[in-house]
């Protein structure tokens, strides 16, 4: 780099391309732990699911959960991985949440190497490695100020230790926080719809570390990496890398150099502080796990393990577009399919297009309503939610009539025609509307005067008029069509 | 194993075996398991002062279990091969409740809430845990004078050392004070103490016996095996604690192979190779000893040849890279956290380092160090890697050996018993003492030492019978050929009555 070229690059942020990689550790949901029968359960009485072989007891001896082997091959199936023979390693390094101050762990023989993930946003992240590890225990500072340095004591909870995990390794191949963003959500639709793991940032149950650098715009070689920790949801994620390109690209346009550290994201003052550099990293002495053999998938069974995953997230979407016809869809429609798919209600739109009841009006219900409340939307009868559309697209709810149906339907379950003949509903007749909104106009001349000039807002104004004098009963869009209707 | 009994077992003409003579006198009620028993623990109170084989004896759990294959017999009930017949556990084997140190403070106190593989299978096959025998803390040491509690005595000579690290199996087993025992053998653990304590000593092919329970020292080498009076008693405890488990991946899925059945099928015409690098440059006597052996081998119909496997001379190296490699990861645990020895400090680091420091003696954390080292990042390709390398080059060349010979035959030690002291301030004069047995562990493979004759100073002499992995029944075969043609030795000095 010449002198002219470096006082060139200054802190502006167009000069600098940031390089992003992340490193998410997601748990599989396996009823039974890594190497041993005890519960996999989040939420439990602290050290109840321990045994001699979790907690690391003298003489016990880890035996592979063949189930979490699937789980780990069906997320490298679903990320496109090629499916290697795997052997486990020993990362040493002592930690009181550590049973054995060691980690089982894949080092240089994982099980899923060479993968990629498609954004919705049509870029391409290459998967480096996705392999399969245990968990550690959980450790709780007591007294003082919570933390490590200044408490009183601390307990740790064994019952996470040997939780089989799956980390997934990008390639550096994200350039901003969006895009940073956009995988991990992609990452956890998949890891979801694979039923692999529950994907819940929140419960830790889906953990994402960044590694971020910057490098002068239009160069290739990568700058000094800070790996961030402690991102605890997509926001912090976004946060915190926003936060780190920015110190990066103050450190290196003031001529300063970044210095390869771990870094703690620290989410009430928004900043990232340093944990540990480079040269206090740990020498982890990794060594292959003597105690287990290799793990070789054969054909028939990686075949076997393919045929049990349904469609990814990106086929699903690509199939609710399809219901709505061939012409693009809009951006609030595609964000209402995300949405649908992401909560894993995409069943309720295809049942109910495939029952006749107009698609765009089965992915706003689905979107809008029933993915307010998710967990209750799964345990709707399809049924029952296809019944309901029929009886508004047919004009016989009308659309407010229909969500409120649909709320006690989450709420309580129930038929829709029964709901909605307990509260009275029954949409206007075509004729009985006209008469309502011809009353509403006559008794608002200048307002329809004003409407008639041009002024279209005043639907609105007219259509509360004709909710009101009709209990709700008249449908939103019929009035406006009857008011147009009138204008001529 | 159910149907025969264990006389049917004994090949003609073998030595007498009190443990088959309890079993067979305690399945047909003419003995009772507690008689037995009792008879075992006031041996033990009398003369184990004097031995210190014993880190534990269990005294009510044995009478108690005694009782209950007293109550199986009188019930009509098979009370399994062993029944009744006392085994004394080198103390690196879990039992649930009763204590297990290995012979480390930071251990002491500490009983696991269950019970080995090994445990298990000697209980189902009605033998009875009399009590748990002093070792080299974790196992690390030729001469179990590296336990925390002691050293032990060898009966042949109270002033020597017993070998070890199974030296309170041997002893015992030597003295009377159990008619069987079990060691654990990572380099030679259960060979070089039989050999110095004059009994037969086995390491099974690894994956045979299941390690769940056994407190890992090197867990690529580690493999738990018999200590016993005679040929005939070591296949048939083998039989009874091998096979497949479910609790240890490395256990082999294939059966283990039945050895009892081989025992009289002498040598003829069988081929065996006389390694070089097993006899030349031992003690003379020894030397003599096991040139005799092959003579006696070839007497019997044997074709012997001597032969050198030049890889051998890297097997010490090697092992001592990779068993501390191993062992400093596998002692990582013993940290204060969760149980054992915890000496009080500021932090968690401090309080790890300090009960680390104050827990462990000076060889484990030697090896720790050693281990450390040759694990750490820059230096591992020269040092765990290059002994990997190693390990693969003796296992190919075992592989032509085993083209040409049925078995290989050497010396099991260096030398016969050393005086106590004379070696612990020079740690690589005593890890030579395993230079004769750590290809075997390397390896994976059988090998078996059977007490042949004294030395000049009457102390008892060990030759080695090494075999293919799985090759058990030919080796139980010629080691069964040997202690028939075997010179006589004479009794311990410290002796049960």
């Amino acid at each position: 780099m010449t002198a002219d070229s470096k006082s060139d690059r200054s802190s502006d942020k167009a000069a600098w391309e940031p390089v992003i990689g992340l490193e998410v550790h997601c748990e599989l949901n396996t009823k039974t732990k890594l190497f041993c029968g005890c519960r996999n359960a989040f939420g439990d009485e602290p050290n109840t699911n321990v045994c001699p072989v979790c907690l690391g007891l003298p003489g016990s001896l880890p035996v592979l959960n063949i189930r979490a082997v699937e789980y780990a091959m069906r997320i490298g199936l679903a990320l496109h991985c090629e499916i290697r023979p795997s052997i486990f390693h020993r990362k040493n390094y002592f930690y009181p949440d550590m049973p054995k101050d060691y980690q089982v762990s894949q080092y240089d023989a994982p099980i899923n190497v060479n993968g990629w993930l498609e954004l919705p946003d049509d870029s391409r992240v290459r998967i480096e490695r996705a392999h399969m590890e245990e968990d550690t225990g959980k450790t709780s500072h007591i007294g003082g100020g919570g933390r490590i340095h200044d408490a009183d004591h601390s307990l740790v909870d064994y019952n996470r230790a040997g939780v089989p995990l799956v980390e997934i390794v990008s390639a550096p191949d994200m350039r901003s926080s969006t895009q940073a963003r956009l995988y991990a959500s992609e990452l956890r639709g998949i890891l979801v719809a694979t039923g692999a793991s529950d994907g819940r940032m929140e419960e830790g149950s889906m953990r994402v570390d960044a590694n971020v650098s910057v490098r002068p715009a239009g160069t290739f070689e990568l700058g000094t990496r800070c790996e961030i920790k402690n991102l605890n949801s997509l926001r912090s994620l976004g946060r915190a890398i926003e936060y780190e390109i920015e110190r990066q690209i103050g450190l290196v346009g003031a001529g300063d150099k970044v210095v390869q550290q771990t870094r703690h994201w620290n989410e009430d003052e928004g900043v990232t502080v340093a944990l540990r550099s480079k040269e206090e990293a740990f020498d982890y002495r990794y060594f292959p796990e003597p105690d287990l053999v290799p793990v070789v998938p054969d054909a028939s069974w990686q075949a076997e393990v393919a045929a049990s995953i349904g469609p990814m997230p990106a086929e699903r979407r690509d199939k609710l577009a399809g219901l709505l016809g061939p012409e693009p869809v809009s951006r609030a429609r595609a964000d209402q399919i995300a949405t649908v798919v992401e909560h894993g209600l995409d069943g309720l739109v295809t049942a109910a297009a495939g029952a006749g009841v107009d698609a765009a009006l089965a992915l706003a219900r689905t979107s809008n309503e029933a993915s307010a409340d998710p967990d209750a939307a799964r345990r709707i009868e399809v049924a029952s939610f296809v019944a309901l559309l029929r009886m508004e697209q047919d004009g016989k709810l009308s659309a407010t009539q229909s969500k409120t149906v649909l709320a006690e339907m989450l709420e309580n379950g129930g038929d829709p025609a029964e709901i909605a003949r307990r509260r009275g509903f029954e949409a206007l007749d075509t004729g009985s509307l006209a008469t309502v909104v011809a009353e509403v106009v006559a008794a608002h001349p200048d307002e329809w005067q004003r409407y008639v000039g041009g002024e279209d807002k005043l639907v609105g104004f007219f259509t509360g008029h004709v909710m009101r004098a009709s209990n709700n009963r008249a449908d939103g869009k019929a009035v406006a069509a009857e008011l147009r209707r009138l204008r001529g | 194993m159910t149907g025969a009994g264990p006389t049917d077992l004994a090949a003609p003409g073998a030595r007498p075996s009190a443990a088959l003579d309890i079993a067979r006198d305690v399945r047909s009620g003419s003995v009772s398991a507690a008689d037995v028993v009792d008879r075992y623990l006031g041996a033990i109170d009398e003369i184990d002062g004097e031995l210190h084989a014993f880190v534990t004896v269990l005294h009510d759990g044995a009478r108690r279990e005694a009782e209950s294959v007293d109550l199986k017999v009188a019930a009509g009930g098979d009370p399994g091969p062993l029944a009744g017949v006392p085994v004394a556990l080198k103390d690196n084997m879990c039992t649930r409740g009763v204590p297990t140190t290995c012979s480390s403070r930071i251990l002491d106190g500490w009983c696991p809430p269950y019970d080995a593989t090994v445990v298990q299978r000697l209980r189902a096959a009605g033998a009875i845990v009399i009590g748990k025998t002093n070792l080299d803390e974790f196992a690390m040491g030729s001469s179990t004078e590296n336990s925390a509690f002691g050293p032990t005595r060898n009966p042949h000579d109270p002033a020597r050392v017993p070998g070890g690290s199974s030296g309170g199996s041997a002893a015992a087993v030597a003295a009377g004070l159990a008619p069987l025992a079990l060691g654990s053998d990572t380099g030679g653990s259960i060979r070089q103490p039989a050999a110095l304590c004059g009994v037969v000593g086995m390491k099974p092919t690894y994956g045979t016996v299941s390690r769940y329970g056994l407190v890992a020292f090197a867990s690529s080498l580690d493999q738990i095996g018999p200590l016993t009076t005679t040929v005939t008693e070591s296949a048939v405890l083998f039989d009874v604690i091998g096979g497949q488990d479910p609790m240890d991946s490395t256990c082999l899925e294939r059966p283990v192979p039945r050895t009892v059945s081989a025992l009289a099928d002498g040598v003829e015409g069988l081929r065996v190779g006389l390694v070089s690098e097993l006899v030349d440059g031992v003690d003379g006597a020894v030397e003599a000893r096991v040139r005799e052996a092959a003579e006696t081998l070839a007497g019997a119909g044997a074709n012997v040849e001597e032969f050198s496997i030049p890889e051998f001379r890297h097997g010490l190296p090697a092992y001592y890279i990779v068993a501390p490699a191993e062992a400093s990861s596998n002692l990582s645990r013993y940290d204060g956290v969760r149980y054992g020895l915890r000496v009080d400090a500021e932090t968690a680091e401090s309080m790890n380092a300090a009960t680390r420091a104050a827990g462990f003696g000076a060889e484990v954390k030697r090896r720790i160090m050693l281990g450390t080292y040759a694990l750490s990042a820059g230096y591992y390709d020269a040092y765990y890697g290059q002994a990997q390398k190693v390990r693969t080059l003796i296992i190919d060349a075992l592989a032509v050996a085993y083209q040409r010979f049925d078995v290989l035959l050497g010396a099991t030690t260096p030398t016969t018993a050393f005086a106590i002291g004379a070696k612990v301030d020079d740690p690589w004069a005593m890890y030579l003492s395993d230079v004769c047995t750590v290809p075997s562990n390397l390896a994976g493979h059988p090998a078996i030492s059977i007490p042949f004759g004294p030395d000049d100073s009457g102390l008892p002499v060990g030759v080695q019978v090494l075999a293919p992995a799985l090759g058990e029944p030919v080796m139980f075969q010629v080691a069964a050929v040997l202690e028939l043609g075997a010179p006589v030795l004479g009794p311990p000095r410290v002796h049960a009555r």
